[in-house]
């Protein structure tokens, strides 16, 4: 199947058209839903049309304006170079497929839904961007395009200090894209053009060299960027917040896919373009991954707020992503990438049973919660799920990915892999201890009138249970795909 | 010494001077007809007609390709020159569009004098770009100052008097410091012809008097410091926050842009023709002007965090803009010609887009503005739901200034700092970069006053309804998003315009 020119570019930007005819024509509520409901299902079918592409007839690349010639942007010599590789295919895949449910996890937004959903779009081609882009400028840029809508979804529709919260996500993002920026500008320096896989053929080459400041100096300045994204104990004090404070929807886009993004970029930039460099670094990545590993999942059992109970579990998985990364292996990064899709999947349904019960229950806090089960049995289904794919329940998507992650760095970094999955002993500990105080014992009293999920819930949780046991059962789907690439960054190791 | 004028250019080309010749007659109209006229708005189409002729002028300058020098060599015509005026008078029109609804209902007794005036400090901006020697330079910017001072006392009420008088009395003491380096550089080199003082200067400086080199730092410092007034920059920034809280608004409008790119214009006119390589060397001019830009980022960013007026908020913000300026000319000292190329077409590129930005701010701020307010960032409460359309712009707007994209500054700024980076200075690229990220704090917080339900319940202003503010608002939305996605077309201008400028 050959795919069509400009495929790239629509899967892109879909979201900013669904955006603008919302802006334009979204009076009535149930349009709005509508036509950003129908923009991202068409997204989501054009990933998938452009995964078959892939696996078809491999990498897919879309360019307006040569290096050189004929620039985007003269002077700087930047492109519009769009590329969809093994590495973001699943990950576009991923993004649209997280928007449909987004959408729908956004049923229960009554206030300003037209502006709601205009900055969710917004979002979504900010985030899709990142994972395709060619040209390491354009890929700055998307990276810098998803700050405002994500701002706005959770100063105004958030909860609790999500003022704060909102600044606070925005201040950390920017300080690691300061960094990022200067290491954009002394790549291209050295390189003469923006163009990424020039840049990676080079740092394979072991022939880029940068004029000033050490090719370590620049490693690191991606590094700050990613590892706040990611995020990486101790710069992940964002995400709590954010998390806690966000929308349902948000938070699912956040766990889901935002957060991949730190991931994406530590192996595309920092693992394929300054192979020396993080072979230097791994050992002190690696323990940084422990730490987060462990760190976020001993967290988690002092949270009361179910939300920010999800929100450091998730910085205990991003933990695993960084080890798989830093191990450096075939496996290993293999394993970090079908993490990061199995995380995506796996922790964005949690956020979105955990919102849902919070719509109908309108608290989060566990003590007050207990025996929902009984009133929300599909809810509460779903929670058991998740709750067992998180933990890593084999035959589920999250196992196979924690096992690639675990076999690949265990070679190298054995001691390092043994404490890391004392996290998983504790990721069953506090899974279990939660199904156990939200939804077993006896049921309050408050809770006799809760209902189970509506049927916009019902299908996005279904949307998010299928990748589940999919991936599961069959994870080379996914893994074959990410391998591909990996090896060429990994250099075949 | 005397005076070396190739006989060609003696020549006096009305041509060369029709954008000033268009707006000088037209500011003299329009006060005549203000004596007649019974709709005032007439005044602000004939302003706004005007401008667009000017510019019609300026742009047949430009595609003629006219350049060279005339009137003895006091003007100087380039793509350089030329690409200036464009920007300035693009800002002009746009204030003017802005007008009408501010000026009916603050400065009903004045529509005359205050066209009028505008006119003029546009045409003393106009001059200085083209201007090539230091007496006719100081008398272009006489000219607008004089016209600027009356135009932002002219609500007459305390704050605006006051401001204006502050405005007078530092700019009269930046000028004279300018004065100073001025004299010290006419002294060294023995003319006040720009174009003739290189060659002494490197005279001078390879002779390797101490002394005279001396001189020469001393000169150039001074000269910097003064025109630090100008671009509003470090040291002589103290005259922006009273200004713009005191001017009536679409004032501080044109004064933040047009008066900026004149200002940094007449700068790298200077120092880049008459210092040239050898007399920046000398000066260690990286250093000191990366110095500067670094002060005026740093102060105008951290000061503005802890604003509550909004006019003060981006009075603070136009001092931090200046830096980010600065770190393109900081560059220009490298001597690379094509770090040189690169950094002129950024500052020109980053010129023209803030001036479509900080415009397309104070446009939506005229709209959003209450009868009887005073400007404070919690009045922008609910602003959304008073005017959509202007709540959308000053978002725009803002996060164009913070730098994201996909606005017309993140392109100015990358181009900015790689100019940087190329030119050895990567690190103030990095101060840069953040500086934006301190910048997002300030410039975030009245975006989300904007989109927030409620707000005051007081009879609102039906300003936003004015046709000729909706349509410069939207001219510089466009303009922000526009330089944001293909900025190709501008950034090949910019670059032609520069290249007509090597020294």
């Amino acid at each position: 199947m050959q795919a069509f020119d400009g495929l790239i570019t629509l899967i892109v930007f879909l979201p900013v058209i669904g955006a603008t005819v919302v802006a334009v024509a979204g009076r009535e509520q149930m349009l709005v839903r509508r036509i950003a409901l129908g923009a991202m299902i068409l997204d989501l079918l054009l990933a998938t049309y452009a995964w078959l592409s892939y696996n078809a007839n491999g990498q897919i690349t879309e360019q307006l304006g040569q290096y050189g010639s004929d620039p985007w942007i003269p002077g700087v010599n930047a492109s519009y170079l769009l590329t969809i590789d093994g590495l973001s295919m699943p990950l576009v895949f991923l993004t649209a497929l997280l928007g449909v449910v987004a959408v729908l996890g956004s049923w229960h937004v009554k206030e300003r839904i037209r502006e709601y959903h205009v900055w969710l779009l917004l979002l979504l081609t900010g985030v899709q961007g990142v994972f395709v882009a060619g040209d390491l400028l354009l890929f700055f840029l998307f990276w810098e395009v998803e700050l405002v809508p994500m701002y706005f979804l959770i100063a105004m529709w958030g909860t609790g200090h999500r003022e704060y919260s909102a600044m606070k996500f925005v201040l950390y993002t920017l300080f690691g894209s300061a960094f990022m920026l200067v290491g954009v500008l002394a790549l291209r320096f050295a390189i003469g053009s923006f163009d990424m896989s020039a840049m990676t053929m080079a740092g394979q080459e072991d022939t880029l060299r940068v004029a000033f400041l050490g090719l370590d100096a620049i490693f690191l300045m991606f590094l700050a960027a990613f590892a706040i994204k990611l995020p990486v104990w101790p710069l992940h004090t964002w995400l709590p917040d954010a998390h806690t404070d966000a929308p349902t929807a948000v938070s699912v886009l956040l766990a889901g896919v935002l957060l991949k993004m730190g991931g994406y970029g530590l192996i595309r930039i920092n693992v394929g373009m300054f192979p020396g460099e993080m072979e230097q670094w791994a050992p002190l990545l690696v323990i940084l991954s422990v730490i987060s590993v462990l760190y976020g999942a001993a967290v988690v059992f002092r949270q009361t707020d179910l939300k920010r109970l999800v929100a450091y579990s998730s910085v205990s998985h991003m933990g695993l992503v960084l080890l798989g990364v830093a191990s450096l292996g075939a496996v290993s990064v293999t394993g970090a990438a079908l993490q990061m899709f199995a995380h995506g999947t796996i922790t964005g349904l949690l956020f979105l049973v955990v919102g849902i019960i919070y719509e109908n229950a309108r608290t989060r806090h566990i003590p007050d919660l207990g025996g929902l089960i009984a009133r929300m049995p599909v809810v509460g289904a779903v929670f058991v799920f998740a709750g067992l794919a998180s933990l890593g329940l084999p035959l589920l998507s999250g196992f196979a990915a924690e096992l690639m992650v675990f076999l690949g760095s265990f070679d190298a970094y054995p001691w390092q892999t043994g404490f890391a999955l004392l996290g998983i002993v504790l990721t069953a500990g506090y899974i279990l201890w939660t199904v156990e105080r939200v939804l077993l014992g006896p049921l309050k009293e408050r809770w006799q009138s809760l209902k189970d999920a509506s049927p916009a819930d019902f299908v996005a949780m279904a949307l998010l249970v299928l990748p589940i046991i999919i991936v599961g059962v069959y994870p080379a789907l996914v893994a074959d795909v990410f391998r591909d690439s990996v090896t060429l960054l990994v250099g075949g190791g | 010494m005397p005076t070396q004028i190739d006989a060609a250019s003696l020549g006096i080309d009305f041509a060369h001077l029709a954008p000033e010749i268009i707006l000088t007659l037209a500011a003299i109209t329009v006060v005549l007809v203000d004596l007649i006229a019974r709709d005032k708005r007439v005044l602000a189409w004939l302003s706004a007609l005007s401008v667009a002729m000017a510019g019609g002028a300026a742009i047949w300058l430009w595609t003629s390709d006219a350049s060279g020098a005339s009137y003895s060599g006091i003007v100087i015509t380039d793509l350089f020159g030329t690409m200036f005026k464009l920007i300035v008078l693009g800002g002009t029109l746009l204030a003017i569009l802005f007008s009408p609804a501010y000026v009916e209902r603050r400065l009903a007794r004045f529509h005359g004098e205050y066209y009028g005036l505008l006119l003029l400090a546009t045409v003393g901006m106009m001059l200085l770009v083209s201007m090539g020697e230091l007496i006719s330079i100081v008398l272009a910017l006489e000219i607008q100052t004089f016209a600027l001072v009356a135009l932002i006392a002219l609500l007459k009420d305390e704050k605006s008097t006051e401001s204006a008088l502050k405005f007078l009395l530092l700019n009269a003491v930046a000028t004279a410091v300018m004065l100073y380096g001025m004299a010290i550089l006419v002294g060294l080199t023995g003319t006040t012809f720009i174009s003739d003082m290189p060659g002494v200067l490197a005279e001078r400086i390879a002779d390797g008097g101490v002394a005279n080199n001396l001189a020469l730092i001393l000169a150039g410092v001074l000269i910097i410091v003064g025109f630090g007034f100008k671009i509003s920059s470090v040291p002589f920034q103290m005259w922006v926050p009273p200004v713009y809280e005191g001017a009536p608004t679409p004032i501080v409008g044109y004064l933040s842009v047009a008066s900026k790119s004149a200002g940094f214009a007449v700068l790298l006119r200077l120092f880049i023709v008459a210092f040239e390589e050898a007399g920046m060397d000398a000066l260690d001019w990286p250093l000191l002007i990366s110095g500067l830009a670094v002060a005026s980022m740093t102060i105008g960013n951290v000061v503005a965090i802890i604003q509550t007026n909004i006019k003060r908020l981006l009075a603070y913000s136009t001092i931090a803009q200046a830096g980010y300026i600065l770190i393109g000319v900081a560059v220009m000292g490298n001597g690379a010609p094509n770090v040189y190329e690169l950094a002129t077409s950024g500052v020109i590129f980053y010129l023209a887009a803030y001036t479509f930005s900080n415009l397309a701010a104070f446009g939506a701020l005229i709209a959003l503005s209450l009868p009887n307010g005073n400007d404070s960032i919690e009045e922008l409460t609910g602003g959304f739901s008073r005017s959509p359309f202007a709540a959308v712009v000053l978002t725009v707007a803002l996060v164009s200034l913070v730098g994201l994209p996909p606005t017309g500054l993140f392109v100015g700024k990358i181009y900015l700092f790689y100019g940087a980076v190329q030119g050895d200075l990567w690190w103030l690229a990095l101060a840069g970069a953040l500086n934006s990220f301190v910048s997002a704090y300030y410039y975030l917080r009245p975006v989300r006053r904007l989109w927030q339900p409620g707000g005051p319940t007081v009879a609102e202003s039906d300003s936003h309804r004015s046709l000729s503010l909706r349509a410069s608002m939207a001219v510089s939305l466009i303009g922000v998003i526009i330089l944001g996605i293909v900025p190709f077309w501008l950034i090949s201008r910019a670059t032609e315009a520069a290249a007509s400028f090597m020294p």
